[in-house]
């Protein structure tokens, strides 16, 4: 028996390396790559602690002005995109919620399947008639198709779950509805608003298709300005893995940091964004 | 609880009216910011689309109504047959891994050791990261002569390859980073089926000297085949309009050996201009998904029947 309990133990820690590795694996070398001169993300056999780290490549992707422009594209777009589906969406989870309308959230679940692009044909020139092209409007209102159905989708399945008799005595007591709402639904579904926002940030930050027709050179977002820095700086690897790197750290460290409300989320509703 | 509301409506006339008026209240108010919303953003553009799909509709050329040429036009377009052939091969792939993978690291997941909660964390990063962001470092691990995918290959004595840059070896090498990125979903799904079944039947299964991999196929599988279900399902809806890590890594290339229809819609309305045709590919791609969704529900009704035939 405790053989076979060490065998047990040994056969674990092999299958958890065996599928966490290819996860480490990538992102140390991803590390590697930012932190290395031309010299050495050119070596072959490549190397992976360098002697000499080009911290020039987080340097000089920071100091660039574009950089920052983009930077602020991106906290406008999904910082605008996600407050607006909150202010809209958890209103309207805790309205289908209660009115028992399960139906309604067929209209999620077709925007669950649709693919992003066929948004935008239709919508990309609804803003060119509107004379919106240019502005960071086109890509706020368009990262509604990701965020709003996320916020309905997980406050819904929250405010199921809370219990009616708290809000039934507050509507005896002469509570209107909205009073309810404010002050005894909405405390009680705290943890589903943080998992709701958190995961709107993360799939409106991560966002790539809407930003490639709609964002201007002036307009991009982070997603986007990276991948355009692809095409023009093909060879310099190390600023390219910097910039990569800044990009996704913010929902890297989100991950690690509410990892319990992004697996509630995703779990939930299995929804993602796009 | 509504026994003790019911008794006190009946014994006051007075406050019935009031309670009756409570208890169905609207809730409309609460919706309709939200139903305006997804009315302009989501069913307004679905309208529109379909709209455009009927129509010669070009940027910067005035408007035809051709009624369903643009759907006739598709089963001649060579590029088009192509790419519907590219999306099943990558969907199945893509679905089919992620599931086998994922199901693998739930069962290992769901074991108790050191360490669990934070190995989880970085074991879901894949998922969360931005895509293109992971797709750029994937191209540069991809690179035939400084790539570090062929000096680990090299190391046990494969020889090297050309990844994305062949033909051939495309969608396999983005299906390898469709994975890598998606398997974490599939075990956090499965996850949630396997922490639901109760430890009665392992304990008995242990009692008869069962192994760990008749316990598994026994015991663990049926009970977490719906999960599974649902798990492919998503993963299939996902897989079909993959888009940034296939855009951003190959463009649909070498040539167009990797283009999906996504791939294609995007080259017709964004690269041709020509939204009409690209409206009747989106409609289109939306109904495949719709398809493949109802033959996975058949798969599953079928598999249930023959299960309980069999075990009949």
């Amino acid at each position: 028996m405790s053989i076979r309990f060490v065998i047990g133990r040994i056969g674990l820690w092999l299958s958890v390396f065996l599928i966490v590795s290819p996860a480490i694996l990538f992102f140390l070398w991803m590390i590697s790559l930012s932190v290395k001169f031309e010299v050495d993300n050119a070596a072959y056999p490549p190397v992976l602690i360098p002697e000499h780290f080009a911290w020039s490549n987080y340097t000089d992707v920071l100091a660039s002005n574009r950089f920052l422009t983009y930077f602020k594209n991106s906290l406008v777009v999904t910082g605008t995109a996600t407050l607006l589906a909150m202010l809209v969406g958890v209103p309207a989870g805790y309205g289908i919620a209660r009115m028992a309308a399960k139906k309604s959230a067929i209209v999620i679940l077709i925007a669950r399947i649709t693919p992003g692009l066929s948004y935008l044909i239709p919508l990309f020139l609804l803003f060119q008639w509107l004379g919106l092209l240019g502005t960071l409007w086109p890509q706020i209102i368009i990262h509604l198709v990701v965020t709003v159905p996320i916020v309905i989708w997980i406050m819904i399945g929250y405010f199921e779950t809370t219990p009616l008799e708290l809000e039934e005595a507050a509507l005896i007591d002469g509570a209107t509805r909205w009073q309810v709402f404010r002050h005894v639904a909405l405390p009680i579904a705290k943890p589903g608003l943080a998992v709701a926002f958190i995961l709107a940030v993360i799939f409106s930050w991560n966002n790539f298709v809407f930003g490639i027709v709609l964002a201007g050179r002036e307009t991009r977002t982070l997603p986007v300005a990276v991948y355009n820095m692809i095409s023009f700086d093909q060879l310099s690897w190390g600023p390219l893995a910097a910039a990569a790197l800044i990009v996704t750290f913010p929902v890297l460290l989100l991950t690690i940091f509410a990892q319990r409300q992004i697996v509630a989320g995703l779990t939930a509703g299995a929804v993602k964004g796009g | 609880m509504s026994s003790v509301f019911e008794a006190r409506t009946g014994a006051a006339d007075v406050t019935a009216s009031a309670e009756r008026e409570w208890r169905r209240p609207s809730y409309w108010p609460f919706v309709i910011p939200a139903l305006v919303v997804v009315l302009a953003v989501i069913v307004f553009p679905w309208a529109f689309t379909i709209w455009m799909s009927l129509n010669e509709w070009k940027v910067g050329s005035p408007t035809i109504f051709v009624g369903f040429a643009n759907y006739l036009r598709l089963p001649s377009d060579p590029r088009f047959v192509e790419a519907v052939a590219h999306t099943l091969v990558y969907t199945l792939l893509s679905v089919v891994l992620p599931l086998v993978f994922g199901t693998f690291a739930a069962v290992v997941f769901h074991a108790n050791f050191r360490g669990r909660g934070v190995l989880r964390g970085i074991f879901i990063m894949p998922m969360m990261a931005t895509p293109v962001a992971i797709a750029l470092v994937w191209t540069m691990m991809f690179h035939p002569q400084l790539g570090v995918l062929n000096y680990l290959l090299s190391l046990v004595g494969v020889p090297a390859q050309l990844w994305v840059f062949h033909p051939a070896t495309v969608i396999p090498s983005l299906v390898l980073v469709e994975t890598w990125q998606w398997t974490p979903l599939i075990m956090l799904i499965v996850l949630g089926g396997i922490a639901a079944i109760p430890t009665e039947p392992y304990e008995g299964a242990l009692i008869d000297g069962a192994t760990a991999w008749q316990m598994f196929r026994y015991i663990t599988l049926p009970l977490i085949s719906p999960f599974l279900f649902i798990a492919a399902m998503v993963r299939m809806i996902d897989a079909v309009k993959s888009f940034d890590i296939i855009f951003a890594i190959t463009q649909g290339g070498p040539g167009t050996a990797s283009e999906t229809i996504n791939l294609y819609l995007y080259s017709v309305a964004f690269t041709y201009y020509d939204l009409g045709y690209g409206s009747a590919i989106a409609v289109i791609l939306f109904l495949l998904i719709v398809a493949l969704a109802a033959l996975l529900l058949y798969l599953r009704q079928r598999a249930q029947w023959t299960e309980i035939g069999g075990g009949a």
